[in-house]
């Protein structure tokens, strides 16, 4: 028997990681300091913090609450802005030759483009991602998924002027994740990241307050798994050839099988990777460890090995 | 900051308090007061975040070199499995994190103010800065005579010491600020530190802007990662020039900050919410006293 050569590296579509785990965004070391915590060759890629053209506050604190099994989070978007990480964050990144996928947030839609031209042919990214669950100015403070339209609006205009493929990152609970994801594709993009925290929330009954200074937040870690793991698998039923970069909830090589099994082309790790930054590298040996005990050939063979029988979905 | 497994060399109960020392020479090697570990959780569902503590003792030198030490009350899910834990068990630790406290390099006179916990980073600072030749003094405050942490040793670091409780079962009864301008007066302090309640640090900060008095404080901010990626612990600092303020992570810029720069009315959810410009003339500790 011809021994099976495994390979970790994938391929979305002319997006290359040399690895399927990236650290999600927000989630990511990238200071000096953290040198000895993390080794980014042992990383797919990385997942910038959403990234706004002027450098942003972000919510009040308290910011984070820890829940069963989960945290819910409101950051709120802090940070320095785009020209600041082009100077002090991308330069580094860069270096360490680990792809970078930008993470693009923006208040307007003027600002994602405005984000999204700044961070053109720049050395070391490989791919924009699209935050759209910030606030739309323009509409009310609504998120921009809250309304399909705008969505596909910010989704294609990126898009067309990006010369980056762009992946459009959306939450669980749009309306419908399958005609969201469907028509931020139609409106060009290259792929879909899935899913963003879910809308969450924590009550302090002791001093009847919110237990976040913003009150609603982002519920994310092994919480939600169940609920990416169902994302993926219906929008990569409905697109099969579209490109997903599942995150929610992986903190072990299983999780990430799960996601792998249930249609994604890759992974992301957040919460996970806070706790313990070495934690995606980990999880990549893991995948490669299951993928050679079961003898599959690589992470993107799991795509077509999930076993459904035909009335599952009838 | 090193993350190690640390074995727990030994476990002690202090009024309220439980100390763990651990094994952790690439962490303690390092570790300044002010500085703090972060300790992972088992897996369970009650567990996701890390906890941090206080770094209360480093050794470098004797028979406990390259041990840790680190104090807490019980108080929920987290303080109480470490409650539990046993010596020879082993810890998942990262360490040092954080800024420490600047010692003064002229000015000897030295206040440390504590309130509960806040005193296992303070009696730490207290033992460096009389190995400096320094003369300290304290204030430890708590709730009752089981939270004041190690009375004796607070005793032995000081030349003068106040205790308040606020049932006043161990010294005078009341709070930490009742004492805060008597011992001032009494010690001749050129240097305040601090750490405990936003509160208390609060009126420590408004008396020494009032009296340009160098000061450091320690703070604490939930946390997520404890590590500076997540910006999820972040305070308003006012800058150096007054323009504005800008959220810092207390667990990368701080814990230790200038009292006089933190934006205690936007920190504490106070209205109105106006930027205290810090007086002119104040030791914006652009420059820490030299
Ligand atoms: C820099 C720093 C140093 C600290 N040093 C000490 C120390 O030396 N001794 C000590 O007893 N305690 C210290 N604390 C507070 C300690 O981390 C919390 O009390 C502890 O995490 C509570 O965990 P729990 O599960 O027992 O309680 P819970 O209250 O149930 O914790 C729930 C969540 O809230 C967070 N949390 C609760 N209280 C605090 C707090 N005061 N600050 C930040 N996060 C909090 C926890 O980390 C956890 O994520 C420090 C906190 C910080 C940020
Ligand atoms: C502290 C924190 C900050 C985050 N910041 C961002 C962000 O800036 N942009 C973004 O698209 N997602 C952000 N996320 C969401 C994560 O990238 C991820 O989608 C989500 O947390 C679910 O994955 P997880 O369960 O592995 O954390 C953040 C999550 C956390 C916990
Ligand atoms: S706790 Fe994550 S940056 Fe401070």
């Amino acid at each position: 028997m011809a021994a099976v050569r495994h390979s970790l590296a994938v391929d979305l579509e002319g997006v290359r990681f040399p690895l399927p785990v990236l650290a999600a965004s927000g989630c990511f070391p990238a200071g000096r300091e953290h040198a000895g915590l993390i080794d980014v060759h042992r990383l797919g890629g990385v997942v910038t913090r959403s990234l706004t053209y002027g450098p942003s506050k972000g919510a009040p604190t308290p910011r984070v609450a820890e829940t069963p099994s989960g945290i819910v989070t409101s950051v709120g978007a802090q940070n320095a802005g785009v020209r600041e990480f082009l100077v002090e964050e991308l330069p580094r990144l860069a270096k360490t030759g680990v792809p970078v996928v930008a993470s693009i947030a923006g208040s307007t839609m003027e600002e994602y483009l405005r984000v999204a031209s700044a961070l053109q042919s720049e050395p070391g990214i490989v791919a924009l991602e699209v935050y759209l669950s910030a606030r739309d100015r323009e509409h009310d403070d609504l998120p921009f998924y809250a309304r399909r339209d705008v969505m596909a609006d910010v989704v294609g205009s990126v898009s067309r002027l990006s010369s980056y493929p762009v992946f459009a990152k959306l939450p669980a609970f749009v309306p419908d994740v399958v005609e969201a994801a469907r028509a931020c594709v139609r409106a060009g993009a290259h792929g879909l990241t899935l899913i963003d925290a879910v809308p969450a929330m924590a009550i302090d009954t002791r001093t009847l307050r919110p237990r976040l200074g913003s009150a609603l937040g982002g519920l994310s870690g092994p919480a939600i798994k169940p609920i990416a793991v169902g994302a993926v698998f219906r929008v990569a039923r409905a697109l099969p050839d579209v490109p997903i970069m599942g995150v929610g909830g992986i903190s072990t090589a299983e999780d990430a099988v799960e996601f792998l099994l249930a249609g994604a082309w890759a992974v992301q790790v957040g919460t996970a990777a806070l706790v313990d930054p070495s934690a995606p590298a980990a999880i990549a040996q893991g995948v490669l460890g299951y993928l050679k005990e079961r003898g599959f050939a690589s992470p993107a063979d799991l795509r077509h090995r999930l076993r459904l029988d035909p009335e599952a979905l009838a | 900051m090193r993350r190690v497994r640390a074995e727990i060399l030994n476990t002690r109960k202090l009024g309220a308090y439980h100390s763990l020392t651990l094994v952790a020479p690439e962490i303690a090697e390092r570790a300044r007061p002010g500085q703090f570990v972060s300790v992972a959780m088992p897996a369970d569902r009650r567990f996701v975040l890390r906890r941090h503590f206080s770094i209360h003792q480093a050794s470098r030198r004797g028979g406990w070199a390259g041990t840790l030490e680190f104090v807490f009350d019980p108080r929920g899910p987290g303080t109480d499995w470490l409650a539990e834990s046993k010596a020879h068990q082993f810890l998942d630790v990262i360490g040092p994190l954080g800024k420490a406290f600047a010692y003064p390099r002229r000015l000897g006179n030295c206040l440390l103010v504590s309130e509960e916990h806040g005193s296992a980073p303070i009696y730490f600072l207290a033992q460096e800065l009389r190995a400096r030749g320094k003369r300290v003094d304290l204030i430890v405050g708590a709730s009752s005579e089981d939270h004041v942490f190690n009375p004796i040793e607070a005793k032995r670091l000081s030349q003068q010491i106040a205790i308040v409780t606020a049932d006043g079962s161990l010294g005078e009864r009341g709070r930490v600020e009742d004492v805060l301008v008597g011992m001032l007066d009494a010690t001749g302090a050129e240097v305040v530190y601090a750490a405990g309640s936003r509160r208390m640090l609060r009126a420590v900060a408004e008396l020494c802007i009032e009296r340009r008095l160098p000061a450091q404080v320690a703070v604490e901010e939930q946390m997520a990662c404890g590590l500076g990626i997540c910006q999820t612990c972040v305070i308003p600092v006012i800058r150096k020039d007054g323009s504005g303020y800008d959220n810092l992570r207390v667990c990368a810029d701080g814990p230790v900050f200038n009292p006089a720069r933190i934006f205690w009315d936007r920190w504490m959810g106070d209205e109105p919410r106006t930027l205290s410009t810090p007086p002119e003339g104040f030791p914006v500790v652009s420059a820490w006293p030299r």
